[in-house]
């Protein structure tokens, strides 16, 4: 019984790691071509993302270190969506690179990191799991060697990263000290409007806002996104951001649900300056990667406002977001990444002219860009109106308020993008692209899955049904 | 023999954290940063030590989790000195104001 426990509740971590050391035998094994590992590793990823659906199952595993539920899974089976699509969208970039398989370890180690700690039940696990999924991230930023922006990328990364684990750190410690405890279970117990235990929380927040890239914290963010490989920034933009932001959901609604009014003020100030920083600098980026980190800045804001709802709605509408998120964010990404590797142009001025020569990538990013500014007919404005709805059952309609006022905003830098592919000409556009399969298919899947998820109601409704609130 | 306070040991480690800052703040050789991380994440060492032995002696908590800490410092520490390694063979340079590819 205890060992058939393990294995159903573990399941997609022991998944992961056989997968992890399935490429140490490819690496070691006799020489076969980047095409051939592609393709069995893009298969390898769908089995992993359909295992991932049967038996969601509750429990906890090592006397409460590991905890799972259906909620908890099916986060997990939205960080395998992404991986596959990421993995089937850099088919073009990794075809000719020399070391697929080290990127492939280094990026699924990480993903590893991140479950152990999106199903934590205990501060230490919660911490070995954030920088396992930091560490290998920062070594997959630099995966470009030979240039000078990768590597300086990398360094920013490292050490940012690293100096917010510290911060963090400090804030557990004081919890710890306050407490006697690490566990989720027990320590709501002992928090309350001890000054050292918010000191301790803003601390822990802080390293949190660092990885989430909210506000004040942001500035490594546009850095890394433009100087690191388009894989591994959709990656880093996409899952990691993800990933963070499902157990901060259930930090917050969890174990600092005692001192929820002191969190509830800080989301405030938080989502605000995000979304309005984020917006103001995304209009002035030249560069696409840059813009788009922007652009994933002030998305975060907006579920940060989802999430100060602390409702089951709160929660489910941060998830059903994320999900929408994963499709839009990597349908563009995608189109970023094929024109990157095969041209190596990264400007918006470059996609001036785009759709005379290539009409098809050029809906598959209108599209894109639409659902990301929330234009009604896709899913990215379903996503926004849930989270909005959300945050306003707690009556801060100003809020609110300036967060539909700073969609228009939005509006303004997207469809400037759109207006370029479509109306302006340019004497020297991106030549016709010839797509591989793969590309297509994640490309097409993206958008299906832009469409359908903000049309079939089903989707929330299941997600809303697994979620819990305060 | 009189046992140290508990306020000694954390004033001292708040100090140490707080100088790991300053020193991450004002130096521009990485590799000086990398050791200001590390005083930042031996001060936590401290802070957990030092509540495990006064406030919970019946527990290992706290032990366990600077344990940890060194683990990862020193991972984190191999990897951030291979970027380093890689940084200083494209820049020439291991300070920071030479790494100015990227602004805004």
């Amino acid at each position: 019984m205890m060992i058939n426990n393990f294995f159903i509740l573990l399941r997609q971590e022991l998944i992961l790691s056989v997968l992890i050391f399935l490429l140490l035998f490819i690496k070691l094994g006799k020489d076969r071509s980047n095409e051939n590992i592609l393709n069995i590793i893009n298969v390898a990823l769908f089995i992993n993302l359909a295992a991932g659906f049967c038996c969601m199952h509750e429990g906890s595993l090592f006397s409460g270190m590991f905890t799972t539920n259906a909620l908890v899974a099916f986060q997990k089976n939205i960080l395998n969506l992404a991986i596959w699509i990421i993995s089937m969208q850099s088919f073009a970039w990794l075809k000719t690179h020399k070391h697929v398989i080290e990127f492939y370890i280094l990026l699924l180690t990480s993903l590893l990191g991140m479950y152990f700690m999106i199903s934590s039940g205990n501060l230490l696990m919660f911490y070995l799991g954030l920088e396992m999924s930091t560490i290998p991230l920062a070594a997959a930023a630099n995966f470009d060697l030979t240039k000078k922006k990768s590597s300086e990328a990398a360094m920013k990364l490292i050490i940012s990263s690293a100096f917010a684990s510290g911060i963090l750190l400090l804030g557990i410690s004081f919890l710890y000290g306050t407490s006697g405890t690490l566990s989720f279970e027990i320590l709501p117990a002992h928090l309350g409007n001890n000054p050292l235990q918010i000191f301790a929380f803003i601390l822990f927040m802080s390293g949190f806002a660092f990885k989430i890239s909210a506000v004040p914290f942001h500035l490594w963010t546009a850095d890394v996104y433009e100087g690191a490989p388009v894989a591994v920034t959709s990656f880093l933009s996409v899952i990691s951001k993800a990933a963070v932001l499902f157990a901060f959901g259930t930090v917050l609604y969890k174990v600092f649900e005692p001192i929820a009014n002191t969190w509830y003020a800080v989301l405030v100030v938080l989502s605000f300056a995000t979304i309005l920083i984020g917006n103001l600098f995304a209009i002035r980026q030249e560069n696409f990667k840059r813009f788009l980190a922007f652009s994933s800045i002030a998305q975060v804001g907006f579920i940060l406002i989802g999430l100060s709802g602390s409702s089951q709605a709160g929660l489910a509408s941060l998830v059903y977001f994320i999900l929408i998120y994963v499709f839009s964010n990597l349908a563009a990404f995608g189109v970023v990444s094929l024109v990157s590797a095969l041209t190596g142009k990264e400007n918006i001025a470059d996609f001036k002219g785009f759709y005379k020569t290539n009409p098809t990538l050029s809906w598959v990013l209108t599209i894109a860009l639409f659902s990301l500014a929330g234009v009604p007919p896709t899913a990215g404005f379903f996503g926004k109106l849930f989270l909005l709805m959300a945050g306003a059952a707690k009556d801060n309609y100003w809020l609110i308020t300036f967060a539909a006022l700073n969609m228009v905003i939005s509006f303004y830098y997207y469809l400037r993008i759109v207006k370029s592919i479509f109306m302006e000409p340019n004497e020297q556009p991106i030549q016709k692209l010839a797509i591989p399969v793969v590309s297509k298919f994640a490309m097409y899947l993206c958008v299906a899955g832009i469409i359908i998820t903000g049309l079939a109601s089903v989707v929330y409704d299941y997600i809303y049904s697994l979620s819990f609130g305060l | 023999m009189n046992e140290i306070p508990l306020t000694h040991i954390l004033f001292v480690s708040t100090a140490l954290f707080f100088i790991g800052m300053y020193g991450l703040f004002t130096r521009r050789n990485i590799i000086t940063m990398l050791m200001s991380i590390e005083l930042m994440l031996n001060s936590v060492n401290i802070n957990f030590v030092a509540f495990n032995k006064y406030l919970f002696p019946d527990k290992l908590d706290g032990i366990f989790f600077s344990l940890f800490i060194i683990t990862i410092a020193a991972a984190e520490a191999a990897v951030a000195i291979a970027i380093i390694i890689n940084l200083y063979r494209s820049h020439n340079s291991i300070d920071v104001d030479d790494a100015t590819e990227m602004k805004f």
